[in-house]
């Protein structure tokens, strides 16, 4: 074996680092129209393609076209829209808020607000989303109070998590959205046990699991494609691909997979991504996908591509790892102007309507923001007590935890 | 009464659960068709059918954190984890899940499931199925940790266990599924069926979490122990004729610190024992329990007879193992200082 030469070790690495020129030129997109639309009982096998181009319903010239268009009305899109403005306000002053030191911590959805807030709407009441800290859009387009987002986020004595928790780590069972962990994958595999017993109790209603492009990595995703695989449950498997964990890009979680939705194929489940950043293409493919798991043809895989805008945190500079620039040349656009533009095609809005909306928008976050200050923020004000802490570790207080609680002195 | 083996204790309580509770399910590896590589759950497929009895993938994190969704769906899972040692791939799921979801959601969600896992050697199992891990659960807030020692209190204990609104990590030791087994693996164990624990009601009752029981009553020392090592001290008492006061703490976390303390400043003297290793075990916590309640009762210092510091080895098995000879030795030194 002498003549052979060494090994070689592969890391990948993105095309671009900070300094260069941003070059998506490797992203294949599909034109918007060209994947076809299967009926959700197709076998799985038949639509292994759809693992690996992108459903996309809104073209360059913003015009809704080819099968999977057509299911929103003009009312519905122009919530849609309202729905991912309002995110986008929410997200502004909770970062501004962050910087003034209100809060410690905050985590916003740039560029990805089609994903939660269109998903959100393919949904009906009583199924159970397992999201995600980048999912707020879940709660925004089910109405969820933002004063209670608010108050969590400035540990304030509203907090309806009651300071427990890090900023951004919801819960709301009315809603559908499960507490968040801030672990990584762990809720995927809790998503599909939810949807299995949902199934055990021949009940009608789905789960959806979320989780990133880095976190796909992790064994919980193993874990929550085999469970889903072999019992066939009835759970929306989403994979919010936005290019980048942290400071590391798609490439060292994907592999050599080609695209983080084939990896549904080896499990049987079929897998279809979709133009993240188009509000009515994601619409659709949750629809098809909530379809399949309400009538027991089981899980579905959906990998939304899109691309985070923001930073991943305001921990967080992105200048150190990747181009400034680079959101600017993102091939699929901005979901917020991509709708817009829609909905000015189709009459229904303009450019004048879009501006008094966004003022309208920001100031009604502003007046909730004010609201949620009067009841303190993390520094200032009223906040949970620091009895509050030692509840509700156990549903009745142990001795051990008393004793430590009278030893606290509250 | 009935006389049954543990095994069968354990089975008649998840029998009896899901009679009362169309919510209770099982699952794990083996254990649907099969009843489980020690039987636990024979049977139970065949009366309550696969939709709530069923087999899974091998995958630990996959079974805990399917339970952690059913139960915030409102299912009360009581999962099998094949043996303790392979519990450590659900342990994410177990300890940042679990064990914090009914706090970090204040309340919206709960995880009621029940985490049953055959734990401690004796069995000739090497590294991979004797290991002793109630000391990863007891350090970790929001889980509740059992260990019983006999047929009886394994069914009431599993009751409430199932019952409880919080997550319960059921450590079930596998050397005392058929018998009281007393560390002396020269002689055949006397079975179940006689021995006054062994006696397993029917139906309905429960063993409540959170409270130790008094084996022995003695006057000379106080020994802390549970599951296999109850016998095993019972059995150094009897063999150097130490009035040895013996507490089964059946439940580690929460820990019955009354029981504890009134026995040590009754005896004034504490031997603290159990099978896994030394270092930061759950007898670091009893020995300073004991310490910061008893001090000034104490006659002598707390000793603790443990598995040693290394992993649980196959062929040196009675070398490592914490056997009657060893408890022995540590009773007449903390009688002698």
């Amino acid at each position: 074996m002498s003549d052979q030469k060494p090994l070689s070790f592969h890391v990948p690495a993105p095309a671009v680092r900070p300094g260069g020129t941003p070059d998506f030129s490797d992203v294949q997109i599909s034109r918007a129209g060209e994947v076809e639309r299967p009926p959700v009982d197709v076998a799985p096998e038949k639509i292994r393609e759809h693992a690996y181009k992108i459903i996309r319903v809104l073209n360059r010239d913003s015009e809704a076209v080819g099968p999977w268009a057509g299911l929103l009305s003009d009312a519905e899109l122009l919530e849609g829209l309202r729905h991912m403005m309002t995110l986008r306000a929410f997200d502004a002053r909770m970062q501004m808020a962050q910087r003034q030191g209100k809060t410690s911590f905050y985590m916003q959805h740039m560029g990805e607000e089609a994903v939660s807030c269109a998903f959100r709407k393919a949904l009906e009441p009583g199924d159970m989303n397992f999201p995600t800290y980048r999912q707020a859009g879940l709660l925004i387009a089910d109405g969820y109070p933002m004063l209670d987002m608010m108050n969590q986020i400035y540990s304030n004595e509203l907090d309806p998590m009651k300071g427990r928790q890090l900023p951004v780590m919801y819960s709301s069972r009315e809603h559908g959205f499960f507490s968040i962990s801030g672990n990584l994958a762990t809720q995927y595999i809790q998503a599909v046990g939810w949807a299995m017993a949902s199934a055990i109790k021949g009940d009608t209603r789905i789960a959806a699991g979320w989780i990133g492009d880095g976190s796909t990595a992790e064994s919980d995703f193993h874990a929550a494609l085999v469970f889903a695989s072999t019992y066939k449950a009835p759970v929306v498997l989403n994979i919010v691909n936005n290019q980048w964990a942290i400071s590391t890009f798609q490439g060292i979680a994907r592999g050599g997979s080609g695209t983080f939705a084939a990896r549904g194929l080896g499990f049987g489940i079929p897998a279809l991504r979709v133009d993240g950043n188009d509000y009515p293409a994601v619409h659709a493919v949750a629809k098809w996908a909530v379809e399949r798991a309400r009538r027991n043809l089981g899980p579905t895989l959906v990998e939304y591509v899109t691309y985070r805008v923001g930073a991943h945190s305001t921990s967080d500079d992105p200048s150190a790892y990747r181009p400034k620039t680079e959101s600017d040349a993102w091939p699929l656009g901005d979901p917020v102007l991509r709708l817009k533009n829609h909905l000015i095609l189709r009459g229904v809005w303009s450019e004048e309507r879009h501006k008094q909306a966004e003022a309208e928008i920001m100031s009604e976050v502003i007046a909730i923001q004010k609201e949620a200050e009067t009841h303190g923020t993390l520094h200032t004000g009223p906040h949970p007590s620091a009895r509050d802490m030692f509840e509700g570790v156990f549903e009745e207080m142990p001795p051990h935890l008393r004793r430590q609680r009278q030893q606290g002195g509250v | 009464m009935p006389r049954k083996t543990m095994v069968e204790a354990i089975r008649d309580a998840m029998d009896v659960c899901m009679k009362r509770d169309d919510n209770v399910v099982v699952f794990g590896e083996d254990v649907g068709y099969f009843g489980g590589v020690f039987r636990c759950t024979q049977g139970l497929q065949q009366k309550y059918g696969s939709n709530r009895v069923f087999d899974t993938p091998i995958n630990e994190s996959g079974i805990v954190g399917a339970a952690v969704g059913m139960a915030a769906y409102g299912l009360r899972p009581c999962v099998e984890i094949q043996f303790a040692d392979y519990m450590y791939p659900a342990y994410d799921q177990i300890v940042s899940e679990a064990a914090r979801l009914r706090y970090r959601s204040n309340g919206q969600f709960i995880a009621p499931i029940v985490v049953r896992m055959p734990t401690g050697g004796g069995i000739f199992g090497g590294q991979t199925h004797s290991q002793s891990p109630e000391a990863l659960f007891t350090h970790v807030s929001g889980l509740k940790t059992v260990v019983p020692s006999n047929p009886y209190d394994a069914k009431g204990l599993l009751i409430s266990a199932i019952e409880d609104n919080d997550p319960v990590i059921f450590l079930e030791p596998k050397r005392l599924y058929n018998g009281p087994f007393d560390g002396h693996h020269e002689r055949p164990v006397t079975p179940w069926a006689r021995h006054a624990l062994g006696e397993v009601p029917d139906g309905h009752y429960t063993v409540p979490l959170g409270k130790a029981a008094i084996r022995r009553e003695g006057s000379a020392v106080t020994v802390l122990a549970y599951g296999t090592m109850v016998y095993v001290a019972e059995a150094a008492a009897e063999e150097t004729g130490i009035d040895a006061e013996i507490i089964d703490l059946r439940t580690l976390l929460p820990y019955d610190l009354d029981t504890i303390v009134a026995s040590v400043k009754k005896t004034g003297r504490c031997v603290v024992v159990h099978e896994a290793t030394l270092t930061s075990g759950y007898g670091a916590e009893l020995s300073a329990i004991v310490q910061e309640n008893c001090f000034y009762n104490l006659e002598a210092p707390v000793m603790r007879v443990t598995g040693w510091d290394t992993p649980y080895p196959h062929a040196q098995e009675w070398d490592y193992f914490p056997g009657p000879a060893r408890v022995g030795r540590a009773l007449k030194a903390v009688m002698e200082a």
